[in-house]
């Protein structure tokens, strides 16, 4: 017998485990091939088969050498529980079986000395969400007619740039009694409620990439909605910033400033205005915490539009040299405003936090009206790489951070003057259109969203602990991988697909949400149609409590 | 349903006309109220179209404390009509023991005051007398302004009528502009204040329909302007944002149209002043009304209006003579008191116009 050794790693440590039938398998390799983590691999095993053939016991053994597959015993090559194996055994011989005795968080950090890294995700804390105690309670009826979501046409598009108070509009009386401009306004561009959220070309596969922009362009020609994306950090395609589908995309300036140059050169030669410019201070999955892109996505493309050899590309937490609201961040934003010659809405990322008010509020009553939109970015999302510690440690739930936020404006009769959009777990439960439309009653303009795109795409991870491992580059569905082979998996055409297709879907949904209030437009702030059965969450977030 | 009615006639004329106008409609009522507000007034007050009315409903207590106050601001009473009362057994009414029309001059240090400084103090005090008369509900400020008086009741109309003898015409309580609505409030509590038509500085807007975006209209307007307080009816937002387009803005009336209901993106996006549209419905968003509504509002100047939801919902109707023009809800009120008039002239706004009757009568309409 072997001497047992305690600390050696083995398959009840990790965090799932392989569920193996030899006698179902017929050894085609599929698995093996497809575990793009190589956490499962041919072995050869001893077997020992006994039989007796007379009629009285008379057993005859034989030993035989036996291939099977197994599971690879390590904390580098762990099975993520991705069920790639599953999708392509013919013969349902091998899945992945979560474990919950793991031991992964403690042996991880003991043997590699390091901290746990991986995509982001918060997975801890799988309660009931809070959007999920709301419930639209206000139906029209009788006397103020709901609409028919078929028949009536709806406005549903939400500002993005400042937008003046009315007694600041340029306005003056004509001779004719008319308005007339009379004087400069900041841009203000109406779009889709629904933003897709900031997933820079580095963090994604460039087949992925691919596919989100072929749906973005296509929504907006083919489906007449005017749905805009936003490039994340890291630049853009050259090719993309000189094309007339420029006009689809709001360009991210991430505190790293990756890819600027190139926008930056490429700026006398572009033929549209960018939807508009988002300046990134923080993001929901991981707030306080700057971007990470491990070596192993730093592919030769992403050091061409980024300009950076191939080694770990760690985003600071801040923009540096960005330290108070006042000064630096007005600095910033003038000067994207100047670059784009007033044309273009700037506005600004951060995560949901204690402090997320006092920023907004400062925004608020910044008398230059520079900043075009309050991106708040909350818990629960997030793609991006972190610390495991960050992502499942840090950050303020969205829903009573937004309301507070639009509480805020509305104390000081300023509601809307900052569209605030909204992120951060929305669309968890798959659907989308209900999350937007609850956190739209509660104040937000829009919603953006990152993860549930992925989703869409066929990202088979999940909240709680499934694969998440869009950081090492090794994305089993070819979505944030830069692996060729990995890559290959994902039809960029299907994606575009998907993501137009759940876009037409949820548009139906927005309607048919708004159709029963008694909404043409989109109902920005109306609280009154949301109720609760849960007191405190009414309580918080100043809505009606039923039971 | 709400029944609203408006008058606006080259004569003075009664209000027994404006009850007549409503009766008529009684099918589409629930007999819980009456209130109306005369503008460009005749009778008693005509000698005194350039000071302040006050009009009141209180408590013995509730005078006094009115009164005092606006005396000690300087404010000196130069007439008051009590109207005589007729109570009897069976009158469904639910009357304040005082009804008083007072009418003031302004205190010295005004007298020679720009009309803005005037029109704020006049604001001011009615803002004061309310909060002073609330406490112990001792009285209710309907409008204390020149060439303005407001009544506003509980009850049956029928009996609201009868009560304050206001079915028999005379001609010494007379205005050539009426606008009158029956029922009080539904969707929230019975308040003396909520029911239409809702009156400030000299604009009165009443309106059949529902807010659905009352809410919006109220967290915002509650900001804008000291005047815009109360909310017991959604459809006080249809005033307060009228009050600031037109007074506050100082944009012409047709914009008034295209903050509550503004034109589909689509439709903006195919006109000439597009930017301008576009920027109005950027920073008035919270002002636009979504919902069933027809909207009937009076100017300072006295110029009448009608208006509708921008799905048109709710019924109107504008039916005109030589003399008068009379906006209802439902067609019959107009036969009632115009019977003669040619009814194929008769004017149905659609969804997308302003009806307008300025000065000689002459009637305007507008698309948006
Ligand atoms: S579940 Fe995924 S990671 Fe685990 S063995 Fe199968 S393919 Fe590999
Ligand atoms: S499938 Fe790809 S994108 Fe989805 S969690 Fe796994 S690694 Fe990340």
């Amino acid at each position: 017998m072997e001497t047992m050794k305690i600390h050696d790693v083995t398959a009840n440590d990790l965090p799932w485990k392989i569920r193996y039938d030899a006698s179902r398998c017929t050894l085609c390799g599929s698995c093996t091939a497809a575990c793009s983590f190589r956490a499962i691999a041919p072995k050869v095993e001893r077997r020992r088969l006994v039989w007796s053939e007379s009629e009285y016991p008379e057993p005859k053994s034989r030993y035989s050498a036996v291939p099977v597959i197994r599971q690879v015993k390590s904390i580098k090559n762990y099975c993520r529980g991705c069920g790639i194996c599953e999708k392509v055994c013919p013969n349902d011989a091998i899945g992945p079986v979560r474990n919950l005795d793991t031991r992964h968080p403690i042996v991880t950090r003991c043997l590699a000395g390091d901290s746990i890294k991986r995509g982001g995700r918060k997975n801890l804390e799988a309660t009931v969400r809070t959007l999920d105690k709301l419930r639209v309670g206000r139906i029209s009826q009788m006397t103020d007619p709901s609409l028919d979501a078929q028949r009536h046409t709806f406005d549903m598009l939400a500002p993005f740039g400042r937008i003046l108070p009315p007694g600041k509009l340029p306005f003056k009386v004509g001779a004719d009694g008319r308005l007339e401009k009379d004087g400069q306004a900041p841009p203000v561009h109406w779009i889709y409620p629904v933003v897709i959220g900031d997933m820079s070309i580095g963090a994604l596969s460039w087949r992925m990439w691919e596919g989100v922009a072929m749906a973005t362009a296509y929504l907006n020609e083919q489906c007449g909605l005017p749905v805009r994306m936003c490039s994340g950090e890291g630049g853009v395609p050259v090719r993309l910033l000189k094309s007339r589908f420029l006009k689809y995309m709001i360009l991210q300036i991430a505190s790293g400033h990756f890819g600027w140059n190139r926008i930056v050169k490429a700026m006398p030669e572009m033929i549209e205005d960018p939807a508009g410019v988002l300046i990134k201070i923080g993001q929901g999955a991981k707030p306080g915490d700057g971007g990470l892109l491990q070596s192993q996505k730093v592919a030769p493309h992403i050091q061409a539009i980024r300009g950076v050899p191939k080694a770990d590309l760690l985003s600071p937490p801040n923009h540096q040299g960005l330290y108070s609201i006042e000064e630096s961040v007005q600095k910033m934003f003038l000067s994207f405003n100047a670059a784009f010659k007033f044309r273009v809405p700037v506005a600004i990322k951060v995560a949901a936090s204690a402090t997320s008010v006092s920023v907004f509020n400062n925004l608020v009553r910044d008398p230059y009206n520079i900043v075009g939109g309050f991106f708040l970015d909350g818990i629960d999302g997030g793609t991006g790489a972190a610390h495991e510690v960050s992502l499942d440690h840090t950050g303020h739930p969205i829903v009573s951070k937004l309301r507070d936020c639009y509480l805020a404006a509305t104390t000081q009769g300023r509601q809307g003057q900052i569209p605030l959009w909204a992120a951060g777990g929305l669309g968890k439960t798959g659907d989308l259109a209900a999350d937007a439309f609850k956190m739209i009653c509660l104040g937000a303009n829009g919603v953006f969203t990152g993860k549930l795109i992925l989703q869409m795409a066929g990202c088979v991870g999940n909240d709680m602990g499934r694969c998440n491992a869009c950081n090492t580059g090794l994305c089993p569905a070819g979505i944030t991988t830069q692996e060729p082979a990995l890559a290959h998996r994902l039809d960029p055409e299907k994606v575009a697909q998907n993501i137009v297709n759940y876009f037409l879907a949820m548009d139906q949904e927005l309607k048919k949400l708004m159709a029963p209030i008694g909404n043409s437009s989109l109902p920005v702030g109306r609280s009154d149609a949301l109720v609760s059965t849960d007191k405190a969450v009414a309580e918080r977030l100043q809505i009606q409590y039923v039971c | 349903m709400c029944r609203i009615g408006a008058i606006k006639s080259s004569d003075y004329v009664h209000p027994s006309q404006a009850l007549l106008l409503m009766q008529s409609q009684q099918k589409g009522h629930d007999n819980s109220g009456f209130a109306m507000v005369m503008h460009d007034l005749g009778g008693i007050f005509k000698n005194y179209k350039h000071l302040p009315t006050l009009s009141l409903a209180c408590t013995d207590e509730g005078l006094k404390l009115a009164e005092d106050i606006l005396h000690e601001a300087g404010f000196s009473r130069v007439l008051q009509w009590v109207p005589e009362t007729f109570h009897r057994p069976g009158l469904d009414i639910n009357a304040m023991p005082n009804y008083v029309f007072e009418t003031f001059n302004y205190p010295k240090q005004f007298r020679n005051a720009s009309p803005k400084e005037k029109e704020d103090l006049l604001l001011d005090m009615r803002l004061q007398l309310r909060f002073a008369l609330e406490e112990g509900d001792q009285g209710y400020v309907y409008s204390f302004w020149p060439d303005v008086v407001t009544l506003k009741e509980i009850g049956d109309p029928r009996d609201i009528g009868t009560y304050f003898n206001l079915w028999q015409p005379d001609d010494h309580f007379t205005a050539k502009v009426i606008t009158a609505q029956c029922r009080q409030n539904t969707n929230y509590d019975i308040v003396r204040y909520a029911a239409h038509p809702f009156f400030l500085q000299g604009y009165t807007a009443l309106a059949n329909g529902e807010n659905t975006f009352y809410l919006k209209n109220k967290e915002f307007q509650r900001k804008l302007h000291r005047g815009y307080i109360g909310f017991e009816s959604d459809s006080q937002c249809f005033l307060y944002t009228l009050h600031y387009v037109h007074r506050e803005l100082g944009w012409p009336l047709p914009y008034y149209k295209h903050v509550i209901t503004p034109l589909p993106f689509e439709e903006v996006e195919r006109r000439e002043d597009r930017d301008e549209l576009l920027a109005i419905r950027q920073s008035l968003t919270h002002l636009e009304i979504n919902g069933p509504n027809t909207i009937i509002g009076v100017l300072p100047d006295n110029t009448l209006f009608t208006c509708c939801d921008a799905k048109k919902l709710r019924p109107v109707v504008v039916g005109r003579s030589d003399k008068m023009v009379v906006i209802s809800s439902e067609v019959c009120g107009i036969n009632e008191i115009l019977p003669e008039r040619d009814w194929q002239e008769d004017i149905y706004p659609n969804e997308r116009e302003i009806v307008m009757i300025g000065q000689d009568l002459e009637v305007q309409r507008w698309r948006q």
